[in-house]
Order: C-alpha cells, then sequence, then structure tokens
C-alpha cells in the first residue's frame, strides 16, 4: 500500500489525478460564486425589476429600481388606495448572469455590427492582434540585444540601465497624447504605447537575466580559447536561451494588459473599441464575453509558447516542473 | 597524535624511483613559477592569499598542490588559467609569461561547467571549434577524445543525462582535446562519492599515461595526492605558502593495491603531520559542554 502526500506539503508536487483536480477546481471556484450571485433568490440581488408599473407613473416595464425605493412606492400607492406596481428581485445590469454571457460568446460573433462602418468582432479582435504583435516584436528588436549587452559587459549596463531605470516608472499611457501628435490617430501611436510599456521593462529584466548565467561557463570557455564575440554568441546567449524565453511570456502578458489603453488612444480600435460600444449600449453579456476572449487567447498563447518551449529547450530542467 | 619526531621513511626512494625522478628534472620544464604574490581587496583590509609561490612543472610530470581548505589552491589555480591576475610574480609557459586565459592550459573546475545546451560531442568540439578547425576534423577528433574517456556511446546525451563522474570525464575530455601544455585540475573529483571517486582516480592515471600531458592537479584529500602524484607542493594557509615539495617514493604506473604499501603510508603519513600538526586541533571541550544538556535518563538502550 502506497501512501499518498497529504494535500498542503510543502513544496511538494501534488500526484498527477490531484493536479488536474485543483487545476479544474481553479476555474471552477470563480465560476460557481458567480452562479450562485447570479441564481441564487436573495443572495444578493439589490434591485427590483419592474414587472408591472401599477400606478406610479415614473416606472416602466424592465426598468431596475432600488429595493428601497421599491418598496417606498409601494407604501405610498397602498396609502393612496391606487394600483399596486409589481416586480422581481434583480441583478443590476452590468452583472449578467453566466448562461447570458455564454450565448453572448457565440452571437457577438455571429451579430451584424449596428453600423455597415463598424467591424465584426472577429476584425477587432485580429487588430488588437496585430497591434500587440508589432508592438512586442518593435521591443523585443530593440529591447533583448540591449539587455544581454548590458548583463555582459558592465561597460554597458552603466550606460543604458541607469536611464532605463528612471524612464520605466514615466507611465506608458501619459505618452498617449504625444503618441498620437507625432504619428497620428491610427495603429502607429498605439504600437508606441505597448513598446513603451514593454521596452524598459524588458532591457532590465533581460540584462538581470544575462547577469544569472553561471560565471563558470564564462571561465570554462575563456580556458577553452574563447574570446569576446564567441563569449557573447556561444556562451551567454545560448546560456540564458530558456530562461529568456520565460521573460518573454511574461512579457506578453504584460503587454496585453497596455493594450486597452493602447487602443483608447486616438480613434479607438480593436476589442476595446468593441467593448465601450457595447458598454455603451448596456449590452453587458457581449463586455464579458469580450473580456473572458481576451484571456482565453493570453492563456492559450501562453500554453502553446510554454509546450514550444520544452521542445525548444531539451536540456533545460526547469521547464520540467513548468506547469504547462 | 604522537608522532612528534616526524617521520622521515618518506624521504627513502627505491634505486628505479630515484633514478625516475632523475629522468624527471631532466625534462623541459613546461609551467614555472615566479615569486608569485596574490592580494585580495576585502571588506576589512587587504588579505594576503598566496605569498612568495616558486615551483616548476617538467614535461609529462603529475603534480599534486595539496592544503587546507581556504590556504589559495584555487586561487592559484586560477591564476595560472588565467583567470585571474596575480599582485606580484610571474607565470611562464614554456619559458613565456601567460597573461589571461588561453587554450594552451587546459582546465577542469570541481563543479559541473559542461554547457548544458550542448551535447557531449559538441561539448568536446567546443575548443576545437574556436580554434578554427573545420568542423569535420573537430568531430572526428572529439570522438576519439571521448572515446579516451570510454563514453562513445553518450556522444549524443546532454550533460543533464550525465552522472557527476561521467560529468567530469568529459570536462577532462573537452579540456584535453584542446592539446594543451599542461592540465589544471582543482578538486575535480571534489564533489562525488568515495567509490566513483576512486574509479575516476583511475581513469585519469590511466589517460594520463597514454597521453603527452602534464597535469598540475589539486585536492585536499591526502589519499588521493599520494595515489597520483610524481610530486605534492604543500601548502600552509594564512598566508597561502610552500610548505614543502615532496617527491613521492611509490612507483610509477601505479595500482590501487599500492594503497597499502609502507612507502604510501609514509608519504601519506607525512602529509598528515604536515596539514594537520599536532595541537593545531581546536578545543572541544566547549561543545562537550553542550552535549550534557542533552537528557542523559533517557529511555533510549544501546543495542549492544
Ligand atoms: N575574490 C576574492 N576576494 C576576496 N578574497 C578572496 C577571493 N577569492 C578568494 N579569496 C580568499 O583567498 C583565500 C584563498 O581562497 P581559495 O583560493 O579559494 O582557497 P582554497 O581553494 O585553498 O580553499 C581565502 O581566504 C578566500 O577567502
Ligand atoms: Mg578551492
Amino acid at each position: 500500500m502506497s501512501h499518498s502526500t497529504p494535500l498542503l506539503a510543502v513544496r511538494r508536487e501534488l500526484p498527477p489525478r490531484q493536479r488536474r483536480f485543483v487545476t479544474l477546481l481553479s476555474f471552477l471556484l470563480p465560476l460557481l460564486l458567480w452562479c450562485a450571485v447570479s441564481y441564487v433568490p436573495g443572495l444578493w440581488q439589490p434591485l427590483v425589476k419592474i414587472t408591472d408599473p401599477g400606478s406610479v407613473s415614473y416606472f416602466k416595464p424592465g426598468m431596475q429600481i432600488e429595493k428601497a425605493l421599491f418598496r417606498q412606492e409601494t407604501a405610498k400607492a397602498e396609502a393612496a388606495g391606487t394600483a399596486l406596481p409589481a416586480g422581481e428581485p434583480a441583478n443590476p445590469v452590468y452583472l449578467p448572469a453566466p448562461h447570458e454571457v455564454a450565448t453572448a460568446l457565440y452571437t457577438s460573433f455571429v451579430t451584424e455590427p449596428a453600423r455597415r462602418s463598424e467591424k465584426w468582432l472577429h476584425e477587432s479582435l485580429w487588430e488588437s492582434i496585430q497591434v500587440i504583435f508589432w508592438g512586442f516584436l518593435l521591443s523585443s528588436l530593440f529591447g533583448v540585444p540591449l539587455g544581454i549587452l548590458a548583463g555582459t559587459f558592465p561597460f554597458f549596463s552603466r550606460l543604458i540601465e541607469p536611464f532605463v531605470e528612471f524612464f520605466r516608472y514615466l507611465p506608458a499611457p501619459a505618452f498617449g497624447a504625444l503618441a498620437v501628435a507625432i504619428l497620428g490617430i491610427y495603429h502607429a501611436p498605439k504600437i508606441a504605447i505597448i513598446f513603451i510599456g514593454t521596452f524598459f521593462q524588458q532591457v532590465l529584466i533581460i540584462a538581470n537575466t544575462t547577469r544569472k548565467l553561471d560565471p563558470s561557463l564564462l571561465e570554462a570557455a575563456q580556458t577553452l580559447g574563447a574570446k569576446n564575440r564567441a563569449l557573447v554568441f556561444k556562451v551567454v546567449v545560448p546560456g540564458i536561451l530558456p530562461e529568456l524565453y520565460r521573460d518573454m511570456r511574461i512579457l506578453l502578458g504584460w503587454a496585453w494588459t497596455y493594450l486597452i489603453v493602447a487602443e483608447l488612444i486616438g480613434t479607438s480600435s480593436g476589442i476595446t473599441w468593441f467593448i465601450t460600444q457595447q458598454a455603451r449600449y448596456k449590452n453587458f453579456d457581449n463586455v464579458f464575453a469580450a473580456i473572458i476572449i481576451i484571456g482565453i487567447i493570453g492563456l492559450a498563447s501562453d500554453l502553446l509558447l510554454a509546450a514550444l518551449g520544452k521542445r525548444l529547450f531539451p536540456w533545460d530542467k526547469q521547464s520540467k516542473g513548468d506547469r504547462a | 597524535m604522537t608522532a612528534a619526531a616526524g617521520n622521515k621513511d618518506y624521504l627513502q626512494q627505491s634505486e628505479a624511483v630515484r633514478e625516475r625522478f632523475e629522468r624527471l628534472k631532466q625534462r623541459p620544464v613546461t609551467l614555472e613559477v615566479r615569486g608569485l604574490h596574490k592580494q585580495f581587496q576585502g571588506s576589512e583590509g587587504p588579505v594576503t592569499a598566496l605569498r612568495n609561490i616558486n615551483f616548476k612543472t617538467h614535461q609529462r610530470e603529475f603534480v599534486c598542490v595539496i592544503g587546507p581548505s581556504g590556504c589559495g589552491k584555487s586561487t592559484l589555480i586560477r591564476i595560472l588559467a588565467g583567470l585571474e591576475s596575480a599582485t606580484e610574480g610571474q607565470v611562464l609557459l614554456d619559458d613565456k609569461p601567460v597573461y589571461g586565459p588561453g587554450p594552451d592550459r587546459g582546465m577542469v573546475f570541481q563543479g559541473y561547467t559542461l554547457f548544458p545546451w550542448l551535447t557531449v560531442k559538441k561539448n568536446v568540439m567546443f575548443g576545437l571549434l574556436q580554434s578554427g578547425a573545420p568542423r569535420a576534423r573537430a568531430e572526428s577528433e572529439a570522438l576519439q577524445w571521448i572515446d579516451l574517456v570510454g563514453l562513445s556511446r553518450f556522444a549524443d546525451h546532454y550533460p543533464h543525462q550525465l552522472s557527476g563522474g561521467m560529468k567530469q570525464r568529459v570536462a577532462i575530455a573537452r579540456a584535453l582535446a584542446n592539446q594543451p601544455r599542461i592540465l589544471l585540475m582543482d578538486e575535480p573529483f571534489g564533489a562525488l562519492d568515495a567509490q566513483t571517486r576512486a574509479k575516476m582516480q583511475s581513469y585519469l592515471m590511466d589517460i594520463w599515461q597514454h597521453i603527452d600531458i602534464t597535469v598540475l592537479f589539486i585536492t585536499h584529500d591526502l589519499d588521493e595526492a599520494v595515489y597520483l602524484a610524481d610530486r605534492i607542493l604543500v601548502l600552509k594557509a594564512h598566508p597561502g605558502e610552500v610548505q614543502e615539495l615532496i617527491e613521492v617514493p611509490v612507483p610509477q604506473p601505479r595500482s590501487p593495491e599500492q594503497r597499502l604499501s609502507p612507502e604510501f603510508i609514509a608519504t601519506k603519513q607525512r602529509l598528515e603531520e604536515l596539514i594537520h600538526p599536532p595541537g593545531s586541533e581546536e578545543d572541544n571541550s566547549d561543545h562537550l559542554d553542550m552535549v550534557r544538556l542533552v537528557p542523559l535518563d533517557s529511555e533510549v538502550r544501546s543495542v549492544l
């Protein structure tokens, strides 16, 4: 009889079945909470949805009002002997029920946009993905080499890092107006915001990762005859590659968080345009659907990259313990 | 320890051994260290790690450097490898002063320093490619070196798939592939268990007998030093200085059975005296006082 590991053991990995179950639970618990709030009568439901206005002149069917106000008006009507208003307890419109959002996940893709000039949801999403892609690519094109240089040569570390350290505290959205003035109102300023939000963190994080490379590998390479150039390209770069790849995954996640701000700049576009538009029409089920889609795209791309990483770096010990 | 007089048996050399040392000293000098000093800037002022170190190694000689922990063994070998610069003094390789690291001095470190992203074969090819060898030649030479350390079956494995002893064998092959003038080894077997270590010592002896290489080997294991070395350079600590240069009277080639021979034991005893002189043991009585705090009337009975 093998004895099972307790559920709460310090730094002990769970057996596979429990691991999958707990992972499922991590999504299930918030969903259960949402269901409870939406479907259990009286659990929250701070509002009353009018079904029959009765004698109250400003009540309209479908209207949502505070419970206290409803009771007050009912009491008034009772005292006056006029027709009583009727209604049922309801949650605010900004918290749609899970089944409404689930439906919206489908319908938002197949619903034609309100105006001919407007975009379908998948077109908006595609726009967002392009903004992220170009912003992150441009940032990496400069950020990765600069980070590696700074982590390898103290000269570049002194030259680059103090300013970058200063600049990273400046909030990227603050450059919105400037970016529009310089780059116009279409995609360019949005890409610039993603760039600003990612680049400075990227340089510092990659410089740090580079510095963490085991110095004895560099010494070993030197005793084997490697000089500066070979040390950088044959030791530093391959040596940090798995760690660099992990950094990039985290940074890509950060780039997504800058997306919403970036897309509000100039003419709002992409998924953000869809969300603000739907919020204006009070279609909060669509808003939730769009937010969930962003989450799914983010998580799925990260899982994909993690799986790819395992293939790319078979020697990397750490990736075996990775979540994916 | 009561051998206060100090034994002199280790100075007794058989005729064959004496002749061997004569011949050895006729050979050209590969490495010469002259008046080497090393000072570190510590937080509490300068620390002298090495003081006035002088010695020579001859071609195909096996020299061990032994000394207590912290006496500057690693500092010495790092200066020889060019990874650290001396405060004073000179290191000559074939009579020419050396500055900085280079492939003419191969190094095997105590920690594992194989490149984890390269297979065994590519690790061994690294130095050859650096020196400009064409890929095909580098590959065939690398395979020969891997064969020499008995790891042909593992040529396409990554370092993380190897045991500690195998990793160090690859590290030796990688250093030798450059055909250095001298092989520098800093406690290369220090992290291995006793059995693996004994095996590795035999391997190293075997390799050394088959190729033309001078070895400078650092250890703090007395047994290892006597088993491997032609001569042993004994350092003492604070500051690191040469205490004695011992010619090991055990005949070559070595075999594990010689560990029981009188000359082996005598040499080991001498090292013992030099490195742990009588009276140098720390006073332990304080710690023994502590032991008495453990309850004596415990329920545990002795099994005997
Ligand atoms: N980079 C350094 N800076 C300051 N002191 C050092 C440095 N490297 C070694 N030392 C000191 O030099 C002495 C010798 O160290 P080391 O050569 O590593 O000894 P060993 O290898 O014999 O154990 C030690 O006292 C150590 O603290
Ligand atoms: Mg050491």
